[in-house]
């Protein structure tokens, strides 16, 4: 072998690995929480006084939680998916994150709720407690309580109909 | 007039400031130990800052978050375990040694090795080198130029 090509092939294995490293995206930490029971709370509702929620109301039931804020730009984004979802039947939880109870209540009146519930987190200890680092994230949860992905940003018609939506049907037999 | 308006508003300035200072801990001890350790931890917002560092809002959390735990009583590891349950390895700045990041750990003594065997090499082949015909040629050559030159 030629020995002045080994520079050039040192070069090339480099750029492979930061060509890869190039596609990753680093917000995307991989979640400790796959296969593992979702964490328990008890929040109170967001514009239905008095009551609270639990998420082993949803057992039996494949469902998302939803963690948004009312300021959040990129949840705005995934709204409309979210409202199409519903109408299919999809079961959603929200989980209002750090902001306060009055904000979640008016927007999800003028823009309409995708949710069968949505909680108060005001504190953010839930979302710790569910290892979010930023809005919107949604969790998958199975009919035992499991948690089998999460996923980070906003939820396009894209990764619902290539990553979600095969996982839900999956999940629901 | 204008001067005790400007009195004034220094005045109430200073008011202002004084209002928005960050209340000291009340354990400073705990305070202490807090620093250390979010030193280490990784602000999970802006991933190249510690949570020590960081203004974010979840970084502050989190540190309420370690301050009611030590307050409790609980000792520095487990404390990092509550969050490595929560945020996974990735909240460590020194990812601990276990089969997923041998290389990252031996990766570095790895390279360190290969390179020091070629340079051992690369050394030995040269000492063992005999100055060659092409050498003396050069050299007579480079002489020549170089008396060429001087003239």
């Amino acid at each position: 072998m030629n020995k002045r090509l080994i520079p050039l092939i040192v070069f090339l294995v480099l750029a492979v690995f930061f060509a890869i490293g190039l596609t990753k995206n680093p917000r995307e930490v991989p979640s400790p929480f796959i296969d593992k029971p979702a964490p328990a709370f008890r929040l109170p509702e967001v514009g239905n006084p008095g009551k609270t929620f639990g998420p082993e109301e949803m057992r039996g039931q494949v469902w998302m939680l939803n963690v948004w804020a009312p300021w959040c730009v990129s949840c705005r984004q995934e709204h409309g998916v979210l409202m199409q979802l519903q109408a299919q039947g999809v079961k959603l939880v929200g989980l209002n994150w750090k902001d306060k109870e009055r904000e979640a209540a008016a927007l999800l009146a003028r823009l309409g709720s995708p949710y069968l519930s949505t909680v108060d987190d005001l504190d953010g200890r839930v979302g710790i407690d569910y290892g979010v680092t930023g809005t919107p994230e949604t969790f998958v949860i199975d009919k035992g309580g499991i948690i089998r992905f999460k996923q980070t940003g906003p939820i396009s018609e894209e990764v619902w109909k290539e990553k979600l939506e095969p996982m839900l049907k999956e999940l629901a037999r | 007039m204008k001067r005790l308006f400007m009195i004034g508003v220094t005045l109430l300035a200073t008011q202002v400031l004084a209002g928005e200072a960050q209340p000291v801990g009340e354990d400073p001890q705990i305070e202490q130990r807090l620093n250390g350790l979010a030193e280490d931890l990784r602000c999970l917002v802006c991933q190249n800052e510690s949570l020590a560092g960081s203004h974010a809002d979840l970084a502050e959390d989190l540190r309420r978050e370690i301050r009611d735990q030590m307050k409790q009583g609980k000792d520095d590891k487990q404390v990092v375990e509550y969050l490595v349950a929560r945020y996974g390895d990735f909240v460590l700045y020194k990812p601990p040694f276990k089969p997923l990041t041998l290389v990252l750990w031996l990766g570095p003594l790895v390279f360190l090795l290969v390179g020091g065997i070629t340079w051992w090499t690369v050394l030995k082949r040269r000492r063992a080198q005999p100055e060659g015909m092409a050498n003396t040629q050069a050299r007579a050559e480079a002489a020549r130029i170089l008396e060429g030159k001087s003239e």
